[in-house]
């Protein structure tokens, strides 16, 4: 653990990519394989069940520090973050450790889980007594389970590969799934992340884990330079980009798994893809996007979402949302790996198998064709109508990569302009972590009338956090601070003066909110300082944007 | 940044302090302490710039701060100066200063008058830092005092153990070759630094802001190691590469830095370092926690240490500070004051 928490202080405390991979590196030759595995399943983003109800954990660190809950909140306020909050108001240690990392998750912290609350209390604060200062941090990061030190997964994947001195995308192809929820990764699973190529071993083809997914990168250039950068159509598969989960669905010994994209199972959520996925044969992995699907059309994302927030996925449910797999591409079949096919080729392959199969829940997501780049652009402008965000431009020729990279091919998102419009800022929230202290999650409202209606009153309709530089939100932030009305917990209303202009893929009615509308991905594009706030949108200009019900 | 508190509605017309618009106010004896406006006569904490401003008629503060405040508000000020717990009379009311711990000459301002007194904190710290007077607990019945760190989460390590962390840092970095360039406020932080750090691990450069400064340290005989500027003789590349440079924050990402290449080491001193979030606003490799005000135990023991019933607070988390002060059954409200906004250490935005 204090080797853990060393490297963890050496990564935060630099913003050089060269020192992080070289402290990486020293950290995983120098600690037992048993600490290196839970060390990368965390770096690399694992998180395990709740250990400890986070209530329980506030209470009881409140308690220890011995103070009032308001002081705990203000204190939690001010740092925006409940770990670092926590190891810098509990007292200092009286009693001290010599125990590794794997043994402080699996036999200090893991059995936690689901103990009586007395006794869950008294070995929480037993194990707090022993803590050093510079071990508080990790040891609450572990419990609240939000351990973000600034490292990417990818060069947790170089450093394996380094160690390991094997490929990094052999690397990256084994630590798919490392990090799910109930993994328990042992000396064993981390040996076995670098461990030599074997030639002629097959390495997949075993467990249910997914493959790396691969990633599409945007495209914006003017129609004109299209044929220069891409050539003729021809060359090119395309579809629609869908809105909804990318997904693998994996079938191998008799068992059918399907993984999201953050390399999460996701099979107990969606039992009706489970089963079309039990119904192929051993050896296949699909990839594509799950969306709600009725009347033969995707559903907005928000249908979906309805979905994903339910525990239990009863008939009623499925009955309502009904979902499918859009599936574009076949990467395993009958237990070979396919990737280094040409997507033409393995688009070949995966509509056979669709058609073989002849299940509801899977369809093969639909190919667009047209003469030129400016008739299939024309036929992109329908892609708000139909819900989706625009077109994918797959090479014919592009093997599979692993992650965003153009190496063997590429796949291109050429997503419509974002829906926007100019709204007002009503509330403001202080972030976390690098926006700690900062006012910088908004709450932005439209009018409920045309200027000329009498009493008209602003509405709120989104939230969004991104999109300012670090210089505009300080600016912002100083406004806010002047202009603050009331505060309410962590949270400001503020005299509205600040026009932004919002920016949003999506759009679709919803009783859920009070303006009774919901966008999806939100962001500012733009402050309209030289707007009044009278000038803002109303809710007419957000509605005119919904799409016309389906016939 | 000031956290927004009640202010003084028990203000009782005999106070010996009250906050007006132009800055705190004696009364019965008609002068000014830390105006932020121009006044006739004011009593001067310190010599940092929301404290110390340009334009009264006459100033009044301790004998070390003398340097300080003609090098920032002219040498033609009219400035009368006073060593510590010596009393002046003013107006019936007997004025005498004390160590307040924060930088050379800061001091509380302690009025007695009729029987009452009264102590105003200017800034302080509560631990001896060795280049100024240790903070002293005066005893008084009204208590005015800063809250800038007043927050249970700010907690400061003994100061040796912050100097042993940078000179670590900066044995490392010359090891590697490359320049240490450490961030800190010019009056008082640097000082420290400069007295505080181990000179033996290599050279030290400090950036020509902090010189008038430091010169007026070893003038009131606090030890200060030799350094050198970057225009002196024998001052090359290579010297740099080994060497600690102190810089005002301003000098972040100035063309000033070139000079010690691409790939130096920067690190701030300040006691917002205490929060990853600060630090990592700051975007500079490491962030030192050190501070030249009270933390949260030390604001609690200098309150408790003057055994005063009724405490004011000034600029920081007042709000906080007041709230706690009344849940421990002393009166408590808050001043509204414009320090803090210009200080030099103010909160990072």
């Amino acid at each position: 653990m204090k080797d853990f928490a060393a490297l963890y202080a050496t990564l935060d405390a630099t913003t050089s990519s060269l020192a992080k991979q070289a402290a990486l590196q020293a950290y995983l030759r120098r600690v037992a394989p048993e600490d290196a595995a839970w060390a990368v399943y965390f770096l690399a983003g694992g998180k395990p069940r709740q250990i400890v109800p986070v209530k329980l954990l506030r209470l009881l660190a409140q308690e220890a520090a011995g103070l009032p809950e308001w002081l705990f909140e203000e204190s939690y306020q001010a740092v925006g973050d409940l770990a670092e909050t926590i190891s810098l108001l509990l007292p200092p240690p009286q009693d001290s450790h010599e125990l590794g990392l794997a043994e402080w998750v699996e036999e200090q912290l893991l059995p936690l889980r689901g103990l009586p609350p007395e006794e869950l209390t008294d070995r929480l604060r037993a194990q707090w007594r022993r803590l050093a200062a510079a071990e508080r941090l990790v040891y609450f990061k572990l419990i609240t389970g939000a351990f973000r030190v600034g490292v990417s997964k990818l060069q947790v994947t170089q450093a394996l590969a380094a160690v390991g001195d094997v490929d990094a995308k052999r690397v990256a192809q084994r630590l798919m799934g490392y990090t799910h929820i109930g993994a328990r990764p042992s000396g064993e699973a981390y040996r076995a992340l670098i461990a030599p190529v074997v030639e002629g071993q097959h390495e997949i083809g075993t467990g249910g884990q997914p493959y790396p997914f691969f990633l599409a990168h945007p495209f914006a250039l003017p129609l004109a330079d299209f044929d220069a950068a891409l050539g003729p159509p021809a060359g090119w598969i395309v579809e629609w980009k869908w809105d909804g989960i990318r997904a693998q669905l994996v079938k191998r010994g008799g068992q059918a798994w399907l993984w999201s994209r953050g390399e999460e199972l996701v099979s107990e959520r969606f039992p009706e893809l489970t089963q079309m996925g039990e119904a192929l044969p051993d050896g296949t992995v699909l990839d594509g996007e799950v969306v709600v699907w009725r009347e033969d059309r995707a559903q907005p994302f928000a249908e979906l979402q309805k979905r994903i927030g339910r525990k239990t996925v009863g008939a009623k449910l499925m009955r309502d949302l009904p979902v499918v797999l859009l599936a574009y591409d076949l990467l395993e079949w009958e237990g070979r790996d396919l990737r280094g096919l040409p997507q033409s080729q393995r688009r070949e392959m995966l509509d056979e198998v669709v058609t073989q199969l002849r299940h509801p829940a899977l369809v093969a997501s639909p190919m667009l064709t047209g003469e030129s780049w400016a008739d299939l652009a024309r036929q992109r402008e329908a892609a708000r109508e139909r819900g989706v965000e625009g077109l994918m431009l797959k090479q014919r020729a592009s093997r599979y990569g692993v992650g965003r990279t153009k190496e063997s091919g590429v796949w291109w998102k050429w997503k419509i302009d974002p829906m926007s419009v100019d709204a007002v800022l009503i509330y403001a929230q202080r972030g976390h972590g690098r926006r700690a202290s900062l006012y910088s999650d908004y709450t932005f409202a439209v009018w409920d009338a045309p200027p000329e209606a009498p009493g008209r009153k602003l509405v709120p309709f989104a939230k969004a956090y991104s999109g300012l530089s670090d210089t505009e939100m300080a600016r912002v932030d100083a406004l806010i601070r002047r202009t603050t009305i009331e505060s309410f917990g962590p949270v400001r209303s503020v005299t509205p003066t600040m026009v932004f202009e919002l920016g949003f893929e999506g759009i679709a009615r919803s009783t859920r909110h009070k303006s009774g509308i919901a966008v999806r991905f939100p962001r500012m594009l733009r402050w309209r300082e030289d707007k009044p706030v009278e000038e803002a949108d109303t809710l007419q200009t957000l509605a005119a944007l919904l799409p016309a019900d389906p016939p | 940044m000031a956290d927004e508190a009640p202010t003084s509605p028990a203000s009782r017309p005999d106070d010996l302090v009250v906050a007006r618009p132009e800055g705190l106010y004696c009364p019965q004896g008609g002068f000014h302490i830390d105006a932020w406006r121009p006044v006739e006569r004011c009593v001067i904490t310190h010599g940092h710039s929301d404290h110390a401003r340009m334009g009264h008629g006459h100033y009044l503060a301790h004998t070390d701060s003398a340097g300080v405040l003609r090098a920032r508000l002219g040498e033609d000020i009219d400035l009368q100066t006073l060593p510590y717990s010596e009393t002046i009379e003013h107006n019936g009311v007997r004025i005498s200063l004390h160590p307040a711990g924060h930088v050379l000459g800061s001091s509380q301002v302690r009025l007695e008058h009729q029987g009452r007194v009264w102590v105003v904190s200017g800034d302080y710290k509560t631990e001896a830092d060795g280049t100024c007077q240790p903070f002293e607990p005066v005893p008084c019945q009204v208590f005015i005092t800063e809250s800038t760190f007043g927050l249970p989460i700010y907690r400061w390590a003994p100061q040796s153990q912050t100097f042993a962390e940078i000179a670590q840092w900066w044995r490392a970095n010359a090891a590697d070759g490359r320049a240490s360039v450490l961030f800190c406020y010019a009056f008082g932080k640097a000082q420290r630094i400069l007295h505080g750090v181990d000179a033996s691990v290599g050279p030290i450069v400090v950036h020509g802001a902090l010189e008038p400064l430091d010169a007026a340290y070893r003038a009131a005989g606090v030890a200060l190691p030799d350094t050198v500027r970057v225009t002196d003789d024998g001052v090359d590349a290579a010297l740099l590469r080994r060497a600690l440079v102190l810089a005002p924050p301003s000098a972040q990402g100035t063309p000033w830095l070139r000079r010690f290449g691409s790939d130096y080491s920067d690190a701030f001193a300040s006691g917002w370092m205490q929060l990853r979030g600060a630090r990592r606003r700051r975007a500079v490799d490491r962030g030192f926690v050190l501070s030249d005000h009270a933390d949260w135990p030390g604001l609690q023991s200098a309150i408790a240490g003057t055994g005063a019933e009724r405490v004011i607070v000034t600029h920081g988390s007042a709000a906080v500070l007041v709230r706690w002060l009344c849940e421990l059954g002393l009166e408590s409200h808050g001043f509204h004051t414009e320090y803090g906004e210009q200080d030099d250490e103010a909160p990072p935005a």
